[in-house]
């Protein structure tokens, strides 16, 4: 188990608030606004995490794998950078920019490396995986193996930038209204243990998936023992990465379309499989529910995932943690407060509240083909 | 001396103020315990023939009767205990193994009283299982590792449709099962009881290795059907009238050694349904003759689904012995849709005392290591896991379905249920309750209505007991709690027992 | 339910549906537990010590109990439509009652004749020898909610049906 910080043999639950926005036709906006809107939500934190991901910020190196990773120690960044150069192929690397930050304590080194995985290792592997599964596994050995390194966000054209520290601070400190992207998420921590490591605030990352909850999840112990079948090691002591590796293992591995992921992860009741009209769907919900029981996410939660091409809300099936969303033109904003979308977005087109176990999903356009921003649920808006 | 007297193991107390002679106990004792001597007028009883059934303690209509066990005692050792020297007294008398009914009655480490939940606060809110739907649904069977599915466009939006097929499941409404116990062992009333409770409940019960009775027939698709060594009742008809077929390789009470009925229990109509002549002991074989090898078994696995065309599951019982977890992967591999594994405290009606008391492993480690191995060797989800040994209440049940299991069976908590007070005479067909005997006398004492009525009624007080439980820990359905080990610790366990167990200890957090 | 008037005519006797207790030899135990609260219930105290060990006179069971080998079972006075026992009555002493419609017996107008008992096919009425008149028999316990047989027998083997023939069961099951 990695040991960045001393105290963390414990998991850390995860009570807070979350913001997202997205533009679905692709258009770039600074990170002034998901700033401002984390900020109006300061009080669901208590100061001891923070952070922020933006999709569309690297557009220079858009083919190209970025890790953001920590070091507690120079000697971690030596051995790491060791260890990248075995396998990868390194376009361009330097510290992370920030701002310094008077409030901010134990600061670790941060740097970024845009790579690819290298084709004439990869050739000699005994056995052929994708880009992917490379990048997950020497991410995984990384934070598992090499001490005092962390790698906190593995996604192309993308990155996630997070610490200890108020919202604001952190914002501060990472320069984010610096940055334009077109995917914008944000979080706001209240843990209930002191953590001084900077790597268990949110969002959570692996590959193009970056994962902000609020919640704490009662399955934590199955999630996580089903998640190692395929490889998946929970190396984080929080529960959100379960939600993550949950999210690429049905979506990326097993090819299940989003809203059915959702329908996974938040099942419906057995009672209302029951009432479900097609025969045909009540059959497929009720085998996903009897085939995925394990990776039924019980407890309370509000998460918002998000990948190059789509940002998706969902709440546990009672709705147990706040979410409201909006939507203005071709923007959709999902948040834990609808204060934290009015101080940015004081007209919205519509507003409402996202249904328990149902997602709430914004595609891009251009990946979706189609001619509107896709919404779920736009007909049942409480407003 | 060639026949030693020995001390009675009860006493019985008659309140001579309250005992109006009505006779009752007189008439109602199998044993002949209580006899009424009409020339003095007064009722006697032989505390020696006394079995501490209770029987005669319940239907006594002033409450005149105690029993109590018998202090009389030797002296004070460690080493040598009363039983134990009274067992050997017994061998000495008869030369022959020493036979006994019920679970293992000797203190071996209780591990679910070491195990404790948890229950959300502040951070995660509890839920109340009166407001908000607790789901204990439950599917016994093999699972595919993904779902493969399709969808149309109808009218703007996706209509799905399945491609990947299920294999055949079982579905239960709560975790809990009847354990197997054979038409003979016990009596045609109380599997009539449990069968009822059963398919009433939405749940299954086990018909033994005893065949399917004819009358038991209207609850033959609530029932698994059982193929053990004897092969006792086992035809086609057999195989295709109940939910699913288990293949009895061994049970907790007796690992390494067949069924036993004693011969006093084989009444005519078990001969007609077990297919044996009337009076005989029906031993069934230690090993099943045509299994002595896992490939054995996998043919006899696929043997049964071919007869069944594949429609229902089929599944193998064993007894949970050292090296369980690697039998259990043997025996999914071999193709069995369930495994039930039974743990030393399970019961029995007929067993040598030494084995059910010395042979075997606790349930709550042999569940925690098979479902361990089977995660690490990637086939978890291709068998259902049922626990069985020694149930004794919802907590147990749950505790075991947080450590792995599917689901449970429960047999001797069935019996408390119909009235069994765990006298342990089984094997001689006397029981006073009607249970474990075939005797038309005492038959009739457990009537199937009021057994039905008592089961269903354990059934759904452990049920909602479950649901309370859940609703505590944060979680509203029973597979969010399956295999998740956060949500116990343990007390007083050292390091390798938790190691074994998969637990932290009380006190750590997550 | 009584005719219009509350007097007795044919088609309100037809209609006048007793209740009935049943009897159920499968679920017999031969515990004879019927007996002994039949006594009790038709003491003067009520309570089963004294009626058995006390100075007040015992009266005998309205219930008999019969058994040959495994079989048994308790049986009563049927309070028969057609009963014999009433016509062959030459006081009165045994008589319809109007709001139960069971067959009752009142002892004060018996003269010892035994002709109901000799006449009643099930031997349900016993003779009273030290006091030479009709002896006990069923009365249905029409004072109590339950007769005292249907309510403590261990076995529910005898059970109570209401007018339209549905089995009464005890608030607590």
């Amino acid at each position: 188990m990695n040991k960045l910080c001393g105290d963390l043999d414990y998991r850390v639950p995860s009570a807070c608030g979350i913001t997202g926005i997205m533009d679905a036709s692709g258009e770039l906006f600074s990170g002034d606004s998901i700033y401002a809107s984390i900020c109006n939500m300061r009080e669901r934190g208590n100061g001891l995490g923070a952070g922020f991901a933006a999709y569309g910020i690297y557009p220079d190196f858009r083919d190209f794998w970025c890790f953001h990773i920590m070091y507690q120690q120079e000697s971690a960044k030596e051995l790491t950078e060791n260890y990248l150069k075995k396998y990868f192929k390194i376009r361009h690397f330097e510290p992370i920019p920030t701002r310094k930050t008077a409030s901010l304590n134990r600061v670790p080194i941060l740097y970024r490396y845009f790579l690819v995985p290298d084709k004439d290792v990869q050739e000699k592997m005994p056995v052929q995986m994708s880009d992917e599964e490379v990048i997950v596994s020497h991410v995984m050995y990384i934070n598992r193996f090499i001490t005092d390194a962390f790698v906190f966000s593995s996604g192309r054209n993308m990155g996630i930038f997070k610490g200890v520290g108020h919202p604001d601070e952190i914002g501060e400190f990472f320069r984010i209204p610096d940055y334009r992207g077109y995917i914008w998420i944000a979080h706001n921590r209240f843990p209930t243990n002191s953590v001084g490591w900077w790597g268990g605030a949110h969002p959570f990352g692996l590959l193009d998936w970056s994962v902000i909850h609020n919640g704490e999840i009662s399955s934590y112990g199955i999630n996580k023992r089903y998640l190692e079948n395929f490889g998946y090691f929970c190396t984080l002591n929080t529960d959100t990465e379960v939600i993550t590796y949950l999210f690429d293992l049905l979506v990326r591995k097993h090819g299940i379309d989003l809203e059915l992921a959702g329908g996974i992860m938040a099942a419906p009741f057995w009672l209302q499989i029951e009432r479900v009209k097609e025969p045909e769907t009540a059959e497929l919900l009720k085998t996903l529910r009897i085939v995925y029981a394990q990776a039924l996410v019980n407890g309370p939660f509000g998460i918002i995932v998000a990948n190059q091409n789509f940002m998706v809300g969902l709440n546990d099936r009672i709705k147990l943690r706040p979410l409201v969303a909006a939507s203005k033109g071709s923007l959709l904003y999902i948040a834990s407060e609808e204060s934290a979308i009015r101080c940015v977005c004081s007209e919205p087109d519509m507003v409402w509240m996202p249904r328990a176990g149902e997602p709430t999903v914004c595609q891009l356009r251009k990946a979706s083909g189609r001619e509107k921003v896709w919404l779920k649920q736009k007909e049942t808006a409480n407003l | 001396m060639a026949k030693a007297k020995r001390n009675s193991e009860f006493i019985i107390e008659r309140d001579k103020e309250k005992c109006v002679k009505c006779q009752a106990c007189v008439r109602v004792c199998a044993n002949n315990v209580h006899s009424f001597d009409a020339g003095g007028d007064t009722v006697s009883s032989d505390p020696l023939l006394c079995v501490g059934c209770h029987f005669c303690e319940d239907i006594c209509p002033t409450g005149a009767l105690r029993i109590s066990r018998n202090i009389s005692d030797i002296k004070a050792n460690a080493n040598w205990s009363r039983e134990t020297v009274r067992s050997i007294t017994k061998q000495a008398e008869t030369g022959g193994i020493l036979l006994t009914g019920m679970g293992s009655d000797v203190h071996l480490k209780d591990y679910f009283r070491h195990i404790i939940l948890n229950a959300a606060q502040v951070t995660n809110p509890s839920i109340d299982p009166l407001r908000e739907p607790m789901e204990l649904k439950t599917f016994i069977g093999s699972k595919p590792g993904k779902v493969e599915y399709g969808f149309n466009i109808a009218g703007g939006r996706k209509k799905y449709f399945l491609k990947t097929s299920l294999p055949p499941q079982l579905m239960l409404e709560t975790p809990i099962m009847f354990s197997a116990m054979s038409f003979g062992s016990v009596s045609l009333n109380t599997l009539r009881s449990i069968a009822q409770a059963a398919a009433e409940y939405g749940t299954y019960w086990n018909t033994g290795e005893g065949g399917l009775p004819e009358e038991l027939k209207p609850f033959a698709n609530r029932a698994i059907v059982q193929v053990a060594s004897g092969r006792f009742g086992v035809d086609i008809d057999y195989l295709e009238s109940g939910a699913a077929v288990e293949i009895k390789i061994g049970q907790g009470a007796k690992p390494g050694i067949g069924g036993h009925l004693p011969g006093e229990k084989v009444s005519g109509q078990i001969s007609r349904t077990r297919m044996i002549p009337e009076g005989t002991d029906a031993l069934s074989p230690a090993p099943h003759h045509d299994i002595y090898s896992i490939e054995d078994l996998r043919q006899l696995i696929y043997a049964l689904k071919e007869a069944v065309c594949y429609r229902k599951p089929v599944g193998v019982k064993i007894a949970a012995v050292h090296n369980v977890a690697a039998i259990v992967s043997g025996i999914v591999r071999a193709g069995a849709d369930y495994v039930a594994i039974d743990g030393i405290r399970g019961g029995t009606g007929a067993a040598p005392t030494v084995i059910r008391d010395n042979v075997g492993i606790p349930i709550e480690l042999a569940i925690a290591v098979v479902d361990q191995r089977l995660r690490e060797e990637g086939i978890r989800h291709q068998a259902s896991v049922i626990a069985a040994g020694g149930f004794r209440s919802s907590a147990d049940v749950i505790k075991a379905i947080a450590l792995g299991a599917d689901a449970v069976y429960i047999g001797t908590a069935a019996l408390v249920a119909l009235g069994c007070h765990i006298c342990q005479k089984c094997y001689t067909g006397k029981c006073n309750w009607g249970i474990a005997t075939q005797d038309p006398y005492l038959t009739r004492r457990l009537n199937p209505e009021i057994g039905a009525r008592r089961a269903f009624n354990l059934l759904r007080a452990w049920s909602v007991e479950i649901k309370e439980m859940l609703g505590g820990m944060g979680i509203n359905a029973i597979e969010s709690l399956r295999g998740n080990r956060e949500q116990l610790r343990a007390v007083g366990l050292d390091e390798k027992e938790r190691e074994i167990l998969g637990i932290k200890h009380a006190g750590e957090t997550w | 339910m009584q005719g219009k008037h509350g007097e007795m005519n044919k088609t309100s006797k037809k209609n006048m549906k007793p209740r009935r207790i049943v009897l159920r030899e499968e679920y017999c135990i031969g515990c004879r537990l019927c007996e002994v609260h039949c006594i009790t219930q038709h003491s003067m105290s009520r309570n089963i010590i004294k009626a058995y060990r006390g100075t007040e006179p015992r009266p005998e069971s309205g219930i008999y109990f019969e058994e040959s080998g495994p079989v048994s079972f308790a049986l009563q006075c049927r309070h028969c439509d057609d009963p014999p026992c009433l016509y062959s009555c030459l006081t009165g002493a045994l008589y319809r009652d109007r709001k139960s419609g069971q067959v009752l017996y009142n002892k004060d107008k018996c003269v010892g004749c035994w002709m109901c008992i000799m006449s009643c096919p099930l031997g349900a009425i016993k003779p009273d020898f030290k006091n030479q008149r009709a002896g006990s028999k069923c009365d249905l316990c029409l004072e109590a909610e339950f007769p005292a047989c249907v309510a403590n027998c261990p076995n529910e083997a005898i059970i109570l049906l209401d007018e339209n023939g549905q089995r009464m069961l005890k608030n607590d099951d």
